[in-house]
This record gives structure tokens, C-alpha cells and sequence, in this order.
């Protein structure tokens, strides 16, 4: 993977640039040394590092503000980062760019259960938004698995997505105002309590933009009440294909869980070996969530057991308690876990249409055994965002690269089938140079075109999401000013 | 004036490569939106690719009649779950609306609290720009972040960024049973405070809608649930034991009932024969009473929880003035004296106009229309 060599003149102007920030931060706020600069060299997507120029974790919006300005002035790269839980690379520095860390805003600004909307600074983590509703039984609907530590801020910027998306839909569902800082400085606000737009959908395009538009500092998010009581069912089936026919014929029939989630074999295997919540030796396993009052729970259960056992399973299990709801839900929730005690793992989230299950399926197999290299899959089924979790060993020479270009092909595949390289984990520099197998020269000038609107100096995290070449010449550092 | 009505994407792109002037965009011209410019319709670019129920998603080709698609469904016991509104009888238009007409201007129904807005179902788009360039964005996959989200972009941006020609999108079931709670003579606070409090609930509440009372007789509030009939029986007892407090209450369970009276919040009939300028007028629920108090329309229906105020004034009335200090925004459905959107802070503004810049650069996609 290619990333931008790092502007000279920008590096030269590393003591400058010190100091000018510390006109705007207070000096804990502006992070220098290089040995502590190094926490910020990576996110989640750990194959690439590379330690930034400096780091600043500014308080408020004002800060922020100041913060771009200067950075602005002097041309300097900027690259946002929340948590540092992006699995694409989305919060990777280059040398010469500063990390702009929203984690010291972290506060809760408004919570009106009336209108249903929260207000929080965007540093705050995605579960303590749902944790501030709580005590009114409110909760905040998108759960990412990294819930635990991932801000609202990335979730914004990568429109994360969770286990329970298919009823509550993705992060830009349940977004409806940001405070957003440009690079140049500006505040801008877009949105707010009200459900739509005066003018175009700005918020719509800045959801999931990666950072590269803006910097966001607040967030209105939509909360809901939270159902009666959930419970899961687990279903184990001889084959791929019959567990996807069973997917489809459950959304069909007009039940709609708020999860449907799939495990192949050796996912099962792993998770088993690893956490014991005693799944069944089965090709493949589905577990499918329902929400409501108890007499409802038990009626769609008994519904989505009757299309289950048309498809003839090898296991059905229905929660009877919380502790078996729990244990059932164990096994999924620690997939990661699990195949990371196996070997290093990279982690795909392409999605393909749900009909093409076991096509794609059955070609990821195959695939594996060409490359031989081990990959199990687990993921959403209900909406066809698949999970392949591949696995390498990053300390043997050769192996990063044979497991990314298995990677590509499965990507280049899920786009074949009528899907697309990435469902909620976003481009950053993993995909970035996948872009061209799903759209064309035009298609993506139509997006650069939008980055070129709210960001022309092309500084905010401009390496990413787009293939360098095609942003080359607008990357290029302006003639010196100075 | 000969409305230009291109049978392929081709043929558009080259039309509007090709235009001198502004042109003015339409599907079935059913919004009444009057711009200046040479009439060009996306009718003839009709029919659907591609139905898979199984998968919930349909694609579409822009000028694809709303009914067509609609029958689609029904015979799947599938339907567009944002309930798009049919704006002829507010607008007394007469044309057919077309599915790129309902995704172009993000037109969403009282299920709109629940389930979500058009924008929210619009999975894929192609489009022409205004440089006659062809484009994709999105896909028709469920859940799909690679890049930009330009499909949110150009829902709601009706037509002034490029035209649609194929759009793609999620469907739903339908629900087998539908309830409605109703409330005879709430005040406007009274009502919006019910509101919040049925969908503040866990009964999952696809509809709350309160029809201001007047010269038609007595108000009404309506809190719908959806789903299958044991559930739907459950939750709409529970909901009127939760709004006792608001008076008496009855449950309608007749499914003709239901939907003709959701039917009539969602195209709002009741200013179908009623002069005056038609507002829609989008707040947080809990400033409805004080828009109400200020404007004090003729007329008004209340969807999405208060959070949409539909508001029949005398033509003229400048209602943008009357909500100063009210966050939200204020749309000119019907009537005359000012432009139809409401103009954006400035920043705001300015992004808006730069990305019309980008996508139109001669201006001539429904110029003025949105500023
Ligand atoms: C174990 C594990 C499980 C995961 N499970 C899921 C899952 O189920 N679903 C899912 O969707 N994702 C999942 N992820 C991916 C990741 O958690 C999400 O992408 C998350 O939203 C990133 O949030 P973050 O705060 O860590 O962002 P970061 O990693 O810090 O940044 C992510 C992107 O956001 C940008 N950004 C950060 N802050 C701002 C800001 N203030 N303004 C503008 N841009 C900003 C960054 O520049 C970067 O491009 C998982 C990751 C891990 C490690």
C-alpha cells in the first residue's frame, strides 16, 4: 500500500507550527514528542503505521476551529481521528500530517426524551450515548461491535453500522444535525431536531465522507424507547445454501428481525473452540433476533421455526431465559476474538445482494484454497454484509500480501454479484485502490467533485478513499507562500 | 410548451449536453413546482430492472409510474414503506408521479418517523449532470459505504444537481394488520404531548398525526401500529392505557378505515378544497404549539408527531417571518410571494451553491429552484 511521501516543506515547519498551536491549545493539548506521537500511528488496521507530525486534542469547537485555520494557513495536512477503531485505515497518518483527536469532547450537551434526539459532543463513545438514555429506557439504535470504544465521530464519518441495523437502520438513519468545523475554519451547522433538510441533504453526503470533508464536534442523534424484551433463536443447517434459502424465506414471510446473523463452519469451529457456548457441529448457523412484548417474542418465534423447519435443520434452539439468550449471542460476539487466537486476522465487510449468498459463498472457498489461506465468515445475513475473516501470520515474510491480494479478489467478487467493497467499515486506504472495480473514472469524479466544494486545498485526510492517482494533481502542496 | 420526454439515459445525457438554456426538470409534474426553462420529462424512461423479494429491493428506472410500482409489490404483499406522498389534489396537478419524482424530492409520509424518510430507502441512483455527464453512486445492496454517499446527496435535491434515470431501492412487507388509536378534541399542545408520548413508547409507533380542529368539525389524533393481528390488538390497548391521561380513546382495527385516514394525513386532503397558501414546515415536535400560536393558520395537520406542520394561511402571509427564533425550516407547497425553499445560513449556503457549481456549472438544471 502506497501512501503520499510526506512534504518536506511541511516537516521544516514542524517548531512553527508548534508554536503557533499553542497560542490556540493549552500545552497538554498539543502532543509533540516522538515518542508519544507514536499512540497515534495506526487505528485499528495495525498492518500500517506510520507516526504523525504532531497531535492535538482540542476541547471545543472554537479550538477546533482555530486548530484548522492555522493548520490551513500553513498547508498543512490534517487528519481527524475518534477512537481509532477504523478497520480500513481511515485514521492513518502520514508524516507530515497533524492528528486532530476529538477525544476530550466527550460530554453529553442535551437529552430531550420528548423529541427523542440526544446532543453530544462527537468524541463521545457510541455506548455512553445509549448509557446517558439508559436510566429512561432510551437507547441509541446503531452497535457497532467496537461500541465499547468507538466515538460517535468515526461512526459519523464511516456510517457505521451494527448487529440490529437491519430494523434500525445505519449511523446516517439515526443522524440528523452536526456541528461541523471546515478546514478552513468555518463553523458550520447542518441539520438539527427537525427530520429533514431546508436545502440539499449536506448532512446525508457528510455522513460517511471519512473524515475528509469536515471535522465534526457535535452530533444530534435520534433515540429510541427501547422494546419490551428481545430474544434470539439459533439454527444450525446442513449447507450454506440451505441457511441462505432460509434467510431469504424469513424476510420474506414479513417478519422483520431486528437481527439476522450467519456463521459458516469454520467460524463456528473457532468460536466454539474459543468461547464453548455450545453451537452445534454444523456447515452453517443463524441466529435471528426478534423484539417485543413476551407473547409477541414467542409468536414470531414460532413463526421463523416454522420457515426453519421446512429447511430441514440440524439444530433449533429458542432462548428460554436471558442466560441462554446471552449464551447464544456469546458464540457471535466473540467471532473476533476467536479467530484472532488462531492467527492475525484481516477483516472484509463487503456486501452482496442476499440472493447471492451462496454463490459468493461457495467462491470464498474456493478462493482459499487457491491462495491457502484460511478464512471463516460471519455477518450480517439479513443484509447481506458479508464479514470474511482472513487469516495471516504477520510474522512470516510474504504472508500481509498474499492475505490482501485473497482480500481483493473477495471484494472484486462481492461487487461482481451485484454488491460492493465495503457495507459499513468504509474505503480509508484499504480499498482505496479497489475503487476503480466498482466505479468508473466519471463516478468517482463525481465524488472528488463534492471534497473539492468543502475542502479545496485538499488537506483534510487527503490520502484516502480515493486512488491516488486520481487525486494526484490536487493533492499537489500549493507554492509555498511563505 | 413541448415537454422534451428522452427514452434513454443516452438520449437525455445528450440533451442536456447539448441545451442552450435552463431546463426544467420533471417526472410527472405532480409537485407543482414552476421553474423557468424548457420542459424535460423522465416519463418515457419507464419500467423496473429488477424485483427480488427476497432480497427486498427493487430498481427502477426514474420516469417508472408510482402506481405500477406499487402494483409490483402488492402482488409480493411488499410496499414502499416511506409512504410517499401524492401531492396532485394539494397541488391540482394532474400528471402521474413517477418514482424519481418521489426520490428527487425525498417525498416521505407519515411512516416517515419510523421506518424512515425516501432518503433513507434510496439504495442506488444513476444520473445525468448538468454537463450531460452519466454517473453512478451507491448500489442496490442494503448497506453499502464505498465512498461518498451522493445517493443522500440527491434525494431532496430535486433535480438540481442531475437528473435521476435509474434508481434503486429497499422494500418492506406489508404489515398484516393496522390500529389507530384516536383522540377527539385534543388542543395542539395537548396533541403533540400524546404524540410524544406514543412514540416515546416500545410499541413502535408508525404513525402519529394530529388533525387541528376548525371550521371541519373537531380535532383528531391518530396513533398508528403496524404488524401482525394479535400484536397490533396488544400494543394499541397498551398505547391507551398510556395516553388516559388525554381522554377517552377508540381503536380502529378496519383496515379500509385505517388506511383512508392515513391516507388522508398523508396527501393531506384536508386542504384539498380549501383556498389559501399551502406551508410545510418541518420543527422539533415540541415547537408545533408555538409555530401554531404565531401563525395562527386557517387550517393545519400535524404529522410525523408534530414534527411536520402542514399549514393552509392566506396567500402572501410570510410565514419564514413568523418563525424567527424557531429552528427548523418552512417550504412553499402552494402559493405565491416567495421562493419555494427556504434560503440557508450562510455557509450553508455557500456549500450548497458550491455543489451546484460542481454538478451544473452552467446552471441550467431548474435554475433558482433552490437558490
Ligand atoms: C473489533 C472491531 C469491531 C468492529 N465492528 C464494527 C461493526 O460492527 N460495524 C461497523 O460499522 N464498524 C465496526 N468496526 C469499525 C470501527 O469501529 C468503526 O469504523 C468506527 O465507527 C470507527 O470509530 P472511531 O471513533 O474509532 O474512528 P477512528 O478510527 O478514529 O476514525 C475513523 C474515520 O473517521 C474519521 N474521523 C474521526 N473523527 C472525526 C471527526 N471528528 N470528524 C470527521 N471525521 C472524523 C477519521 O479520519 C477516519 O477516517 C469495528 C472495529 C473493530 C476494531
Amino acid at each position: 500500500m502506497e501512501m503520499p511521501t510526506p512534504d518536506p516543506a511541511v516537516l521544516s515547519k514542524k517548531a512553527q507550527l508548534i508554536d503557533r498551536l499553542l497560542t490556540v491549545l493549552p500545552e497538554d493539548a498539543v502532543i509533540h514528542d516522538v515518542m508519544e506521537t507514536r499512540v497515534y500511528e495506526c487505528d485499528a488496521l495495525t498492518a500500517y503505521k506510520c507516526p504523525p507530525l504532531l497531535a492535538v486534542l482540542p476541547a471545543t469547537t472554537q479550538e477546533v476551529s482555530d486548530v484548522l485555520k492555522i493548520c490551513h494557513d500553513m498547508s498543512v495536512p490534517v487528519v481527524p481521528r475518534g477512537s481509532g477503531t477504523s478497520l480500513a485505515g481511515g485514521a492513518l497518518p502520514t508524516a507530515d500530517s497533524v492528528i486532530l483527536g476529538v477525544a476530550r469532547m466527550n460530554a453529553v450537551l442535551e437529552t430531550d426524551y420528548e423529541n427523542r434526539v440526544i446532543r453530544v459532543q462527537s468524541g463521545r463513545t457510541n455506548l455512553s450515548v445509549s448509557g446517558a438514555v439508559e436510566e429512561e429506557d432510551f437507547f441509541y439504535a446503531p452497535d457497532p461491535s467496537s461500541q465499547l470504544a468507538c466515538a460517535i465521530a468515526g461512526n459519523i464519518a464511516m456510517n457505521s453500522g451494527g448487529a440490529h441495523c437491519l430494523k434500525y437502520g445505519v449511523t446516517t438513519n439515526n443522524l440528523l444535525g452536526v456541528t461541523m468545523v471546515l478546514m478552513d475554519g468555518t463553523v458550520v451547522e447542518i441539520g438539527g431536531a427537525h427530520l429533514d433538510s431546508a436545502g440539499l441533504d449536506l448532512l446525508g453526503v457528510v455522513c460517511g465522507s471519512e473524515g475528509q470533508l469536515g471535522v465534526v464536534t457535535e452530533a444530534t442523534l435520534r433515540i429510541l424507547h427501547k422494546p419490551e424484551g428481545a430474544r434470539p433463536v439459533l439454527m444450525g443447517f446442513k449447507s450454506n445454501e440451505v441457511a441462505g434459502a432460509c434467510v431469504s424465506d424469513i424476510i420474506k414471510s414479513g417478519i422483520l428481525p431486528v437481527a439476522i446473523e450467519f456463521m459458516d463452519r469454520p467460524c463456528i469451529r473457532a468460536c466454539e473452540a474459543f468461547a464453548g457456548a455450545g453451537y452445534p457441529d454444523c456447515e452453517a448457523l443463524l441466529i435471528v433476533e426478534v423484539e417485543g412484548s413476551e407473547a409477541e417474542i414467542a409468536s414470531q418465534l414460532s413463526k421463523i421455526t416454522d420457515i426453519a423447519r421446512r429447511h430441514d435443520p440440524v439444530e433449533l434452539r429458542e432462548a428460554q431465559d436471558a442466560e441462554e439468550a446471552a449464551r447464544i449471542w456469546l458464540g457471535r460476539k466473540s467471532a473476533f476474538g476467536a479467530m484472532g487466537q488462531i492467527n492475525d486476522y484481516m477483516c472484509l465487510d463487503g456486501t452482496i445482494p442476499v440472493s447471492s449468498l451462496p454463490f459468493v459463498l461457495r467462491r470464498i472457498g474456493e478462493l482459499s484454497k487457491q491462495f491457502g489461506i484460511a478464512v471463516g465468515n460471519v455477518f450480517h445475513a439479513g443484509d447481506g454484509n458479508m464479514h470474511p475473516l482472513i487469516l495471516f501470520d504477520a510474522n512470516k515474510p510474504g504472508d500481509l500480501e498474499t492475505c490482501e491480494a485473497f482480500g481483493a479478489e473477495v471484494l472484486k467478487l462481492c461487487v461482481e454479484a451485484g454488491g460492493c467493497l465495503t457495507g459499513e467499515h468504509g474505503v480509508g486506504v484499504e480499498k482505496r485502490d479497489l475503487m476503480m472495480h466498482q466505479y468508473t473514472e466519471t463516478d468517482l469524479a463525481a465524488q472528488v467533485a463534492v471534497k473539492d466544494v468543502f475542502d479545496p486545498n485538499w488537506l483534510l485526510n487527503p490520502a484516502k478513499v480515493f486512488p491516488l492517482a486520481i487525486t494526484e494533481t490536487r493533492r499537489a502542496p500549493p507554492v509555498a507562500a511563505e | 410548451m413541448v415537454v422534451d420526454c428522452p427514452e434513454t439515459e443516452a438520449e437525455l445525457a445528450e440533451r442536456i449536453a447539448a441545451a442552450a438554456g435552463p431546463l426544467a426538470i420533471n417526472g410527472g409534474g405532480t409537485q407543482g413546482v414552476t421553474v423557468d426553462g424548457n420542459p424535460v420529462s423522465t416519463r418515457a424512461m419507464a419500467g423496473l430492472e429488477l424485483y427480488e423479494p427476497g432480497a427486498l429491493t427493487m430498481v427502477a428506472r426514474a420516469g417508472t409510474p408510482v402506481v405500477e410500482i406499487a402494483d409490483a409489490l402488492a402482488r409480493e404483499n411488499q410496499q414502499l414503506a416511506f409512504e410517499p406522498r401524492d401531492l396532485r389534489g394539494l397541488t391540482g396537478t394532474s400528471g402521474e408521479p413517477t418514482i424519481g419524482g418521489v426520490f428527487a424530492t425525498n417525498t416521505s409520509g407519515p411512516r416517515r418517523v419510523q421506518a424512515g424518510a425516501a432518503r433513507d430507502f434510496l439504495l442506488g441512483i444513476r444520473f445525468v449532470d448538468g454537463a450531460g455527464q452519466v454517473a453512478k453512486n451507491g448500489g442496490r445492496v442494503m448497506k453499502n459505504v464505498t465512498g461518498y454517499d451522493l445517493v443522500k446527496l440527491m434525494a431532496g435535491a430535486h433535480g438540481t444537481l442531475g437528473v435521476l434515470t435509474e434508481v434503486s431501492f429497499k422494500v418492506l412487507p406489508k404489515p398484516e394488520c393496522t390500529g389507530v388509536v384516536r383522540i377527539v378534541g385534543l388542543a395542539d399542545d395537548r396533541a403533540v404531548a400524546a404524540m410524544s408520548r406514543a412514540l416515546g413508547s416500545p410499541y413502535d409507533v408508525t404513525g402519529a398525526a394530529h388533525l387541528m380542529g376548525g371550521a371541519d368539525g373537531a380535532a383528531v389524533t391518530l396513533i398508528r401500529v403496524e404488524g401482525f393481528a394479535e400484536s397490533v390488538r396488544y400494543r394499541a390497548g397498551e398505547l391507551q392505557k398510556r395516553l388516559s391521561e388525554y381522554g377517552e380513546s377508540t381503536v380502529e382495527t378496519d383496515a379500509e378505515l385505517a388506511a383512508a385516514a392515513w391516507k388522508r394525513v398523508r396527501d393531506v386532503e384536508p386542504f384539498h378544497d380549501r383556498l389559501g397558501a399551502v406551508w410545510r414546515i418541518s420543527v422539533k415536535p415540541t415547537d408545533a404549539p408555538a409555530v401554531l400560536a404565531r401563525l395562527q393558520p386557517d387550517g393545519a395537520v400535524l404529522d410525523w408527531g408534530g414534527g411536520l406542520i402542514w399549514a393552509l394561511v392566506p396567500d402572501g402571509r410570510d410565514v419564514r417571518a413568523a418563525m424567527n427564533g424557531i429552528a427548523g425550516h418552512a417550504t412553499l407547497i402552494r402559493g405565491t410571494g416567495f421562493p419555494r425553499f427556504q434560503p440557508e445560513p450562510g455557509p450553508v449556503a455557500a456549500l450548497s451553491a458550491g455543489l451546484r457549481a460542481q454538478f451544473d456549472p452552467r446552471g441550467i438544471l431548474n435554475p433558482g429552484l433552490m437558490g
